[in-house]
C-alpha cells in the first residue's frame, strides 16, 4: 500500500478569535488531524500576501487563514482587508495553477474550537486528494527541478 | 597615458529599448566613450563571442546585461561576460526581474512553440516544423540553442553586482551609474541603483492624494477619460505607484498613464506582485465577497497587472509543472 500522502498545511491565525478557538480546541482535548502549522498574527489583516506566497514556495501544500467574523475585528476592519487581498490573492494563485482548494480564509470566532477542528479536518482531506503542491519547494529546491528546464 | 576602463553591453531576451536608452544619452554617450571603452556591444558594434572568449579574465571593468535568461545561448554568453568582467550590471527590468519575457513563464517551451510555429493564423506551417537543437543539411550539421520552460533573472543565473531598474532604465540613472562606477563611487554591492522609496513619494499628483481612499470599482485606462491632475488610484486607476520604486522621474504618470512596476520593489519587499497586489487591495472599499469581487472585475489578470515586470523574480517564479512537465490545468490564465 503506497504511503499516505500528510499534507502540509500552514494556517495563520489571528490573536483575538482563531488562535483562542485554537486554543479552546486544545483545552477542550477535541481531536483533529495534526497537518496544520499554525502561526499566531495579530490579525488576519497582519497577513501580507507575501506570507501566504512566502509559504507556498517554502514547500507548504495548502494555506489557511483564521480571522475573527466579519464585525468583530478586534482593530474594526482588518479582517475586511484581509478578505479583499484574499478574492485577489485566489484568483492570481489560481492562474498559477495552485488550486482554489489549497487556499482558504475562515472567520472562526474564539468560541468556535469544534469549528477549529472541522476547518482543518476538511482542509487537510481536501489537499491530500490533490496531492503535493509540487515534489521539491521552490525556495531550497533542486534548481533543475523548480526551473522545470526543458 | 593609462588604459582606459572597459565596458560591454550584452542584450539577452529583451526588446531592444535598454540599448536604445544607451543611444538616449545622446551626446553624454561621447564623454562615456572618451573615459571608457566599450570593447564588446553586438548589436551596435562588430563583435563576435571569440572576440570576448579572447580576453584576459576580469579585464573587463563592467559588463550592463539587459534581458532575461531563457536560452542554452544567453546562459553561455552571461557566465562568459562574468569570468571576463569584474563587475556585472542587470541593466533593466528583464535583467533585474524577468520582465515582460518573464510572463512566459505562465507557459511551457511546448505551448510556446505551438502557438508561435503551428497555430498562429499569421504563420503558415503546413509541414508543422518546429526548432530543432540540431539539423542535418547537406551533411553539415547545424545548431540551435535550447529553449528552457523557465525564464530566468540574470541573478538567478550569475552572480550580479548592481541593478539598475527599469523598462528601460532612464539616461540619468545610467548616467549616474557609469559615474558612479567611473569615480569609484559605487555603494554597496547589490544595491539597486535608484532610489529607496516609492514612486508615489516623488509623484507629480501627490497632493492630489486623498487620505483615505476607498474604492468601489476599479476603472481599465481605457473606459474612462482620465483627469491630467489628479491622482491616478484616486480616480479608480490601478496605478502601482504605492509599491514601486521611484527612479523613473514619473514619465508614465507625466503621459497620463498609471504605473506598471517597471522599476520592481523597493529594498524592503520581497515579492512585488504580493505587495502591489496587497497595496491595491486595500484600497478597495467593499466588505463582502460580492461586492469585492466586484470592484475587482477590471483586475481579469491579476498575474499581468501585478507581475507584469517580475514573474522570474517572485516567490513562486513561474505558474506551476506537474511532474510530467505538463502545466498545471487548475485554471488557465486570463489575458
Amino acid at each position: 500500500m503506497p504511503e499516505l500522502f500528510e499534507p502540509r498545511i500552514v494556517a495563520f491565525f489571528c490573536n483575538w478569535c482563531t488562535y483562542l478557538a485554537a486554543d479552546l480546541a486544545g483545552t477542550s482535548r477535541i481531536k483533529y488531524a495534526p497537518n496544520a502549522r499554525v502561526i499566531r498574527v495579530m490579525c488576519s489583516g497582519r497577513v501580507d500576501p507575501q506570507f501566504v506566497l512566502e509559504a507556498f514556495a517554502h514547500g507548504a501544500d495548502g494555506v489557511l487563514i483564521g480571522g475573527c467574523h466579519p464585525g468583530d475585528c478586534h482593530y474594526q476592519e482588518g479582517n475586511y482587508s484581509a478578505l479583499r487581498r484574499f478574492q485577489l490573492l485566489k484568483h492570481l494563485l489560481k492562474d498559477m495553477g495552485i488550486e482554489e482548494e489549497r487556499f482558504r480564509l475562515e472567520w472562526i470566532s474564539a468560541s468556535e474550537g469544534d469549528k477549529v477542528r472541522a476547518v482543518i479536518n476538511d482542509m487537510v482531506e481536501k489537499v491530500r486528494a490533490l496531492g503535493p503542491l509540487r515534489k521539491y519547494p521552490v525556495v531550497g529546491g533542486p534548481l533543475e527541478e523548480v526551473a522545470a528546464y526543458g | 597615458m593609462a588604459e582606459k576602463p572597459k565596458l560591454a553591453f550584452y542584450w539577452c531576451a529583451a526588446c531592444g529599448g535598454c540599448d536604445e536608452a544607451v543611444l538616449d544619452l545622446e551626446e553624454k554617450l561621447l564623454d562615456v566613450v572618451s573615459s571608457a571603452d566599450i570593447v564588446f556591444w553586438p548589436v551596435a558594434l562588430d563583435f563576435k563571442r571569440r572576440d570576448l572568449a579572447a580576453m584576459a579574465d576580469a579585464s573587463i571593468l563592467a559588463a550592463f546585461v539587459s534581458g532575461a535568461i531563457r536560452t542554452t545561448e544567453q546562459q553561455e554568453m552571461v557566465r562568459l561576460l562574468r569570468s571576463k568582467s569584474q563587475l556585472v550590471f542587470a541593466f533593466g527590468s528583464c535583467s533585474h526581474l524577468g520582465g515582460v519575457p518573464g510572463l512566459a513563464n505562465l507557459w511551457t517551451r511546448d505551448t510556446i512553440f505551438q502557438t508561435v510555429y503551428t497555430e498562429n493564423a499569421s504563420t503558415p506551417n503546413p509541414d508543422g516544423t518546429l526548432p530543432q537543437l540540431i539539423t542535418v543539411e547537406d551533411g553539415r550539421e547545424l545548431t540551435l540553442p535550447r529553449f528552457y520552460d523557465t525564464v530566468q533573472t540574470l541573478d538567478q543565473v550569475v552572480d550580479v553586482d548592481y541593478y539598475l531598474p527599469g523598462c528601460p532604465p532612464t539616461p540619468k540613472i545610467l548616467l549616474a551609474a557609469v559615474n558612479q562606477l567611473l569615480s569609484g563611487q559605487l555603494p554597496e554591492r547589490g544595491a539597486v541603483l535608484a532610489p529607496d522609496h516609492a514612486l508615489c513619494e516623488d509623484c507629480p499628483r501627490r497632493d492630489s492624494h486623498p487620505d483615505h481612499l476607498a474604492l468601489d470599482q476599479f476603472k481599465r485606462p481605457q473606459d474612462v477619460l482620465i483627469d491630467e491632475g489628479t491622482c491616478l488610484l484616486a480616480q479608480g486607476i490601478l496605478c502601482l505607484g504605492p509599491a514601486t520604486r521611484s527612479g523613473c522621474e514619473a514619465q508614465c504618470i507625466k503621459g497620463n498613464m498609471p504605473c506598471t512596476g517597471c522599476f520592481g520593489p523597493t529594498s524592503r519587499v520581497r515579492d512585488f506582485g504580493g505587495k502591489a497586489l496587497s497595496a491595491i487591495a486595500s484600497v478597495a472599499a467593499a466588505k463582502e465577497e460580492a461586492a469585492i469581487l466586484q470592484a475587482f472585475e477590471n483586475v481579469p489578470d491579476p498575474i499581468g497587472a501585478f507581475y507584469r515586470y517580475s514573474l522570474p523574480s517572485s516567490l513562486l517564479r513561474r505558474r506551476r509543472l506537474q511532474e510530467s512537465g505538463q502545466l498545471e490545468a487548475a485554471h488557465s490564465p486570463t489575458g
